[in-house]
């Protein structure tokens, strides 16, 4: 294992140089896209950091256990940096600066969406959580159900919100890098692919941990820096600024009024409902709560997280409406030098725009190399999730019905991690055209309806059934899916048909009370045998989740 | 069903947490749940209304002022259940587990 990765670090610095050369001639012809030395030089330092951490994981990385969830030894203040190193994605700080830049406060209600579910975490699903699992969320849903059925689709759709999500990433991490590197989009995906592989394959979560945590403090910092330099333009007054930005537009405060995207109520609300409730279903945010020690630490990780979140959601909301002049009225950052037309790099880079803007070009090479290390980590956590969900749920419980060594099973995760990397360069590239924060919608709207209406049943509902839970599960991914991609972005944007046949673009409003109707219906109707028992069995589950009984042991193992 | 787990059941503590515990943590998701969709209702209903400015000639809108406080009102809320929570609650909840273990011994 180790002479594998020294031979593994070897190729990669065989690879590194050519990697770079093969920069030059793309960049000659690219515009404008000149070598950035600093942002290089900060992009190297994070890999090798990376790298080092990776290293060190790895040789603390012994059991199943470490490779989940770093041996349940990670504190609250720790899990809730990486916690909010997980939620706020280069998705986040990409396509939300944009979103407010073109939409103005359309792009608020998404970041206040995004916060709210938090508090319904803490209040109603931390401590649960922390007491009834281990490794995957599905530990929870499958406790006194049929473990090989529901794992199944505790996995199947874990996987299917991963890859929307790592869309969403690896699309960010394409057009980063090809404004930076002046790369090919293709060979930055597939650089950005390759790494991933490399670190979680070897680093498992006690690396991904690490990562989360420098690279939320560098995103926090690095966030308030580019806010606080581009402030001082307006002297540190939003009035000042506000005012300036509606003598800009003509049309005056629509840029705070709602509009555009939430063109109409049930739009909005489904859209609210996808994030709100989608964050309680993300599989990588889960599986952070089974890193902590005991509900304590779990409730104090969601506490710190959300603090962080909330303050960087504002953040961003005043990177964006700086944007608006600093960046929208700058020739520089215009293809051609045309105010108004293309944005050099696609319309992800305002926020980098900015930070060149208001701290040349060594703030953006910080930002940059931020934001790499953000994809990276994000991919990562991505990635061990998915990895999990095949070798925990559908590897060691299903196949093998719970008979799988525990060196087996922790090969299979790390050949699922080199999978999915593969299956992450393969969407990346076919989505490069859609606005990310967009594609992390998606990701949230199946989440909150295949992953949430089970997850939070299987805890807080005596009746719950394996059929009910089955039915509901596949009913809410299905109804989700076909949805999604019978919807505008994906039915017209991708597959080129001229009319959208759903006409939203999110499906929780739908899907999500569908999968509980359905879970609740099925659930009630299931007179087997099979059923009394697992209704039986709750009281016993009862007194774990609300005690901590029995958790204790099991993280330790 | 474990001995132990029995003996957490029958101590009327238990009851008592779990009772006090739900109606606190509910209460709270409730008030929170009301506060944003009442928001949210308001953007897909009254959008001109969010738009507009608190006051004649201010750059605050009711938007933004409101989306502000829910941020900070809910973290506030999150921070009074997890004082109350690890406070409060886990004193009795580990006083239900040692009588449990207690019970165990003999």
């Amino acid at each position: 294992m180790n002479r594998f990765y020294t031979k593994l670090m070897l190729a990669l610095l065989a690879l590194a140089p050519q990697a770079l050369l093969a920069a030059g001639p793309a960049m000659e012809s690219a515009e404008k896209q000149s070598l950035n030395i600093p942002a290089i030089i900060m992009f190297l330092i994070f890999v090798a950091m990376t790298l080092g951490i990776t290293y060190w994981a790895a040789s603390r990385t012994k059991s199943a256990a470490d490779f989940y969830t770093a041996g349940g030894g990670i504190s609250g203040f720790q899990n809730g940096l990486a916690i909010a190193g997980d939620y706020m994605s280069a998705a986040t700080l990409l396509g939300l600066t944009a979103m407010v830049y073109s939409k103005g406060y359309d792009g608020y209600i998404y970041m206040l969406a995004f916060f709210a579910g938090w508090p319904c975490i803490l209040f109603l699903m931390a401590d649960r959580l922390r007491n009834l699992g281990r490794f995957t969320f599905a530990d929870i849903t499958s406790y006194r159900l049929d473990q090989g059925k529901v794992r199944t689709m505790a996995a199947i759709s874990s996987l299917t919100v991963v890859c929307f999500y790592l869309i969403a990433q690896m699309v960010g991490a394409g057009q980063l890098i090809k404004l930076l590197f002046g790369l090919d989009y293709e060979i930055a995906v597939v650089v950005v692919g390759a790494l991933m592989m490399v670190y979680v394959t070897f680093g498992g979560m006690i690396a991904t941990t690490w990562v989360q945590i420098i690279k939320a403090c560098l995103l926090l910092t690095g966030g308030t820096i580019v806010m606080v330099l581009a402030m001082t333009q307006f002297d540190f007054s939003y009035t000042n600024l506000i005012e300036r930005v509606t003598t800009l537009h003509k049309n005056g405060f629509a840029l705070l009024t709602p509009g555009n995207l939430l063109s109409d109520p049930i739009t909005a609300i489904s859209l609210c409902m996808g994030l709100m409730f989608g964050t309680a279903g993300l599989p990588h945010i889960l599986m952070r709560f089974f890193t902590v020690s005991d509900a304590k630490e779990a409730r104090k990780s969601v506490l710190y997280a959300s603090g962080f979140v909330g303050f960087f959601f504002n953040v961003i909301f005043l990177m964006g409406l700086t944007a608006i002049l600093i960046v929208g009225q700058d020739t520089q950052f215009f293809e051609g030098g045309d105010i108004g037309g293309k944005i050099v790099g696609g319309g992800n880079m305002i926020a980098m725009h900015l930070a060149k803007a208001v701290g040349g070009d060594l703030l953006l090479g910080f930002l940059a190399a931020v934001a790499f290390a953000t994809i990276l980590a994000v991919v990562s956590g991505l990635a061990l999730a998915g990895a999990s969900a095949i070798s925990h749920d559908l590897y060691a419980r299903v196949i093998k019905k719970g008979k799988a060594s525990e060196s087996k099973e922790l090969a299979v995760s790390k050949l699922a991690s080199i999978a999915l990397g593969i299956v992450a360069v393969g969407l990346g590239i076919l989505f490069e055209k859609q606005n990310v924060a967009f594609m992390v919608g998606l990701a949230f709207g199946i989440a909150a309806s295949a992953n949430f209406p089970v997850l939070f049943l299987s805890m807080y509902w005596k009746g719950l059934t394996t059929r009910g839970a089955l039915a509901g599960g596949y009913a809410g991914l299905i109804c989700a899916v076909t949805l999604v991609l019978l919807s505008k972005s994906v039915w017209v944007a991708v597959f080129g048909n001229a009319q959208a046949i759903f006409p939203y673009d999110q499906p929780a409003i739908f899907s999500m009370p569908l999968a509980f109707i359905v879970t609740f219906i099925v659930s009630k109707l299931d007179s087997s045998r099979q059923a009394k028992a697992e209704r039986d069995a709750f009281a016993d589950q009862f007194v774990r989740a609300q005690t901590g009984l029995g958790a204790a042991e099991a993280s330790k193992h | 069903m474990s001995t132990m787990n029995q003996r957490v059941i029958n101590n009327p503590k238990f009851q008592n947490l779990v009772v006090k515990r739900g109606r606190y943590a509910w209460s709270l998701s409730i008030l929170v749940l009301a506060v944003f969709y009442g928001f949210v209702l308001l953007v897909a209903f009254q959008p001109t209304l969010i738009g507009s400015p608190i006051s004649e000639g201010s750059a605050w809108t009711y938007g933004v002022v409101g989306g502000l406080f829910i941020f900070i009102s809910f973290w506030l809320l999150m921070a009074r259940y997890v004082h109350r929570a690890n406070g409060e609650f886990d004193a009795i909840n580990q006083e239900i587990l040692r009588e449990a273990w207690k019970g165990e011994q003999q």
